[in-house]
């Protein structure tokens, strides 16, 4: 985003320099009127789809509509309400487990391939490159269906190869392993596009840095260290905050391994399944507007810690 | 009655007709009664309120009118049905959309009504989410366009289960799904077990089998379907819940003796590890059915033509009988089937009733559905016509097993009521009951949970639970 930015403002200057004052108005004038005729697509958009459905949320969320009595307003009682509720407290819990789980992994391993293809410029790195990448390609619906196959505690391949074996199949889907086995689906689907990142971010370091480093005598590993780790550290903040907000919005893999495993994934698995559940299943559309606001508020909390701390490791 | 506020005049006078019929009934039970609603509840639908009918002229013109229909179901080919309809009525286009089934539908229709466009004229429903949807005001009562004329040409308890306590009907019936038990009969013979009539004989097979081979169980209690759990409950004479009253009563015991007996059998058999837990209509499960993992399918009168689809391997080796029995007289309880019903939203209300009852009534098309959608039929003239119940099924042995479920279906309990947030309900019990019989834990004090849950969600849509 740096480069057209940088690009246009000595040919801005060249055009200034050469109109008149008054012509250098106009032209502003136009400019700006062509600007806001850019945007206009985007912000329609931006604003039916995203601000005004926002704003109904929250007109929703202060009232009550009930199967028995109508509809009432009732302030912020829908928040206290879910402030206490235990069933949003352990999907809360439950989705934070999860990226603590998921995501150092993910991103340690998209780093490591990043830097490794960075480093390689054989046919094969493309293709690796490519095959690293291509999950992410595929729906996370049919990932997951996938997986749920793969699984599978009667003909999944590792079910087969433990009968085989005549060893006990192993249960993917019990209590105790299912937040990991959803896990190593969202590793499956994500660590491609972080490794994208990574290794785009990887790909803008100056040639001149590499120049100097080899001057004064430095191999890969020591490039690797001293120039291409700092490098990637605002690339890791995005994915961090990515990979925030994708944790805490889980709801695609549960959804579909519910079927698999319903005792395991109650309705209130995840944040946000409970708040699916809450508007569609029990018809309390205004509480779940709640929940949902409240879901919102703690990704924004966790994205500004996310933050914070990289801004006090920098300082 | 309709705890919703919003009500036409027509509803209104009803509504306090049977307003006043529920207070007479309060004031002469006030000596100690401790049900007065479920009293009001049983009012006669035939004299609860007089409701005009159309004369014969409103509705020949309303048919002679050209118009467009939208009709919402999820069974197949009902195109051809809905053909033999179009033929008679040239004037009216009926567009027949499958908008998913069960819980997609009711998601999209609830979404249509709520949105205030989009919603069809005529959807499919299931009979227990005929009151979350009349308690709404969604459903059209059918009393003017001739319904109550037609009450004996359905099964009895078809008929209850579609009219409300304000005595309007709201649909009428299309297929049943009286219990039943289908058994493998290679299997329990081989382990010289006779086809268990009581429940004590079915837990005793259970054992028996299970010994004798632990990879085989006597059957599979679905851990994900509250349906199936809902039947079984039923047949043991629970009643979970009654008719909400005028001021928002409504009685909630989900963990009463019989649903609290239920459970501890079940939650016996599975902690005894003599019985399956898988969730139903899954791989695994299919692949239970087919390898003769599970010995025998509790399940309804659509089942029988839905095994032999789902398991073709073992063509000839399954037989039909009737649900073991607690006690006493020969009781079944029902899982599925639906109706066709009417929305309230209708720009069309005479075409759009019209259909509905066409599709249930005309004897062409009702035995289209037995005979081509397999679908059991709530329709008494096909259900007791020799032609259908003589029918033999190589699947079976060459058992007429559509006589097995007619005769099961005269012995559903009539009395059984439907909350109107039957949805909540049945997720409720995923999570407590379902996730109880998995973990192998104490299932008659996840009924207790179960109660205690839909309690506190009855009190936040404003009901005043009874217990």
């Amino acid at each position: 985003m740096a480069t057209p930015t940088a690009r246009s403002q000595p040919q801005q200057d060249a055009t200034r320099a050469k109109s008149p004052a008054r012509a250098r108005r106009r032209s502003s004038r136009t400019n700006s009127a062509a600007g806001y005729l850019f945007v206009a697509p985007f912000t329609v958009v931006f604003v039916t789809m995203l601000v005004v459905p926002l704003l109904y949320a929250a007109y929703l969320s202060v009232f009550q509509t009930r199967l028995f009595g109508g509809t009432s307003f009732v302030g912020l009682n829908n928040y206290a309400r879910a402030l206490t509720d235990p069933q949003l407290g352990d999907g809360v819990r439950r989705v934070a487990t999860f990226f603590v789980v998921q995501v150092p992994p993910m991103l340690l391993a998209a780093m490591v391939f990043a830097l490794v293809l960075d480093g390689t410029t054989s046919r094969l790195a493309q293709v690796a490159r490519l095959g690293i990448f291509l999950p992410y390609a595929v729906p996370s619906v049919v990932a997951t269906l996938m997986w749920g196959y793969l699984y599978g505690p009667d003909f999944g391949p590792f079910a087969q190869l433990a009968n085989y074996l005549s060893l006990p199949a192993p249960d993917f889907l019990d209590r105790d392993r299912m937040l990991v086995s959803l896990a190593n689906i969202v590793f499956w689907e994500f660590t491609g596009y972080n490794m994208i990142i990574f290794y785009a971010a990887l790909r803008s370091i100056p040639v001149e840095l590499y120049e100097a480093a080899a001057v004064d005598g430095a191999g890969p590993v020591r490039v690797a260290w001293s120039i291409k780790l700092p490098a990637l550290r605002p690339a890791l903040l995005l994915a961090l905050i990515f990979s925030v907000i994708g944790a805490f919005q889980l709801f695609n893999e549960p959804n579909l391994l519910a079927s698999a495993a319903p005792s395991v994934i109650s309705s209130s698995y995840t944040p946000n399944l409970y708040a699916y559940g809450l508007a569609f299943t029990g018809q309390q559309t205004n509480y779940a507007a709640a929940v949902s606001f409240l879901l919102g508020a703690v990704i924004f909390a966790a994205s500004c810690l996310v933050l914070v701390v990289n801004r006090r490791r920098a300082s | 009655m309709t705890p919703n506020l919003r009500r036409g005049p027509a509803r209104t006078a009803a509504a306090v007709l049977v307003l006043s019929v529920a207070a007479a009934t309060a004031a002469c039970s006030s000596g100690g009664d401790s049900d007065p609603s479920a009293a009001a509840g049983e009012t006669d639908p035939g004299e609860a309120a007089d409701v005009a009918v159309l004369s014969d002229d409103d509705i020949t013109a309303a048919m002679e009118t050209p118009t467009e229909l939208t009709f919402w179901t999820w069974v197949t080919d009902i195109e051809n049905e809905v053909a033999l309809f179009e033929e008679k009525y040239p004037a009216i286009d009926v567009e027949v959309v499958n908008a998913g089934q069960g819980a997609d539908e009711y998601t999209k229709l609830r979404t249509a009504l709520t949105a205030g466009s989009g919603a069809p004229d005529v959807a499919q429903i299931e009979y227990q989410f005929i009151p979350s949807f009349t308690g709404a005001d969604n459903l059209l009562d059918l009393r003017p366009y001739g319904a109550a004329e037609l009450q004996d040409q359905f099964v009895d308890w078809t008929w209850s289960q579609v009219t409300g306590a304000d005595g309007g009907v709201y649909a009428y019936p299309q297929d049943t799904g009286p219990m039943g038990m289908l058994y493998r009969e290679d299997i329990l013979s081989e382990a010289g077990i006779e086809p268990p009539t009581t429940w004590e004989e079915f837990a005793t097979a259970a054992a028996t089998l299970n010994e004798s081979n632990p990879d085989v169980y006597l059957t599979n209690i679905a851990s994900n379907d509250a349906g199936a759990w809902n039947g079984l409950m039923w047949q043991a004479g629970s009643k979970p819940f009654t008719e909400v009253d005028s001021d928002g009563t409504v009685g909630i015991s989900l963990d009463d003796d019989a649903s609290r007996k239920v459970a501890d059998y079940w939650g016996g058999l599975v902690a005894d590890g003599v019985v399956a837990t898988d969730p139903d209509f899954t791989d695994q499960w299919y692949q239970g059915l087919s390898n003769g993992t599970y010995a025998t399918w509790l399940t309804a009168a659509w089942g029988p033509l839905f095994l032999s689809t789902a398991a073709e391997g073992t063509s000839g080796k399954w037989r039909a009988a009737p649900l073991p029995q607690w006690e006493g007289e020969p009781v079944a309880g029902n899982w599925g089937g639906s109706t066709s019903a009417v929305m309230a939203t209708t720009k069309n209300p005479i075409a759009a009733a019209k259909l509905a009852e066409f599709i249930n009534t005309d004897p062409e098309s009702t035995q289209m559905l037995a005979n081509e959608q397999f679908l059991f039929p709530a329709n008494l003239g096909v259900l007791e016509d020799p032609d259908f119940l003589a029918q033999e099924l190589d699947f079976y042995g060459g058992q007429q097993v559509n006589q097995v479920f007619s005769d099961i279906s005269a012995t559903v309990d009539t009395d059984f009521t439907w909350s109107p947030f039957q949805d909540q309900v049945f997720s409720d019990w995923n999570d407590t009951v379902g996730t109880a019989l998995v973990e192998a834990d104490d299932v008659a004090a996840a009924t207790e949970e179960w109660q205690s849950r839909v309690v506190d969600f009855a009190e936040t849509q404003g009901f005043t639970p009874a217990q």
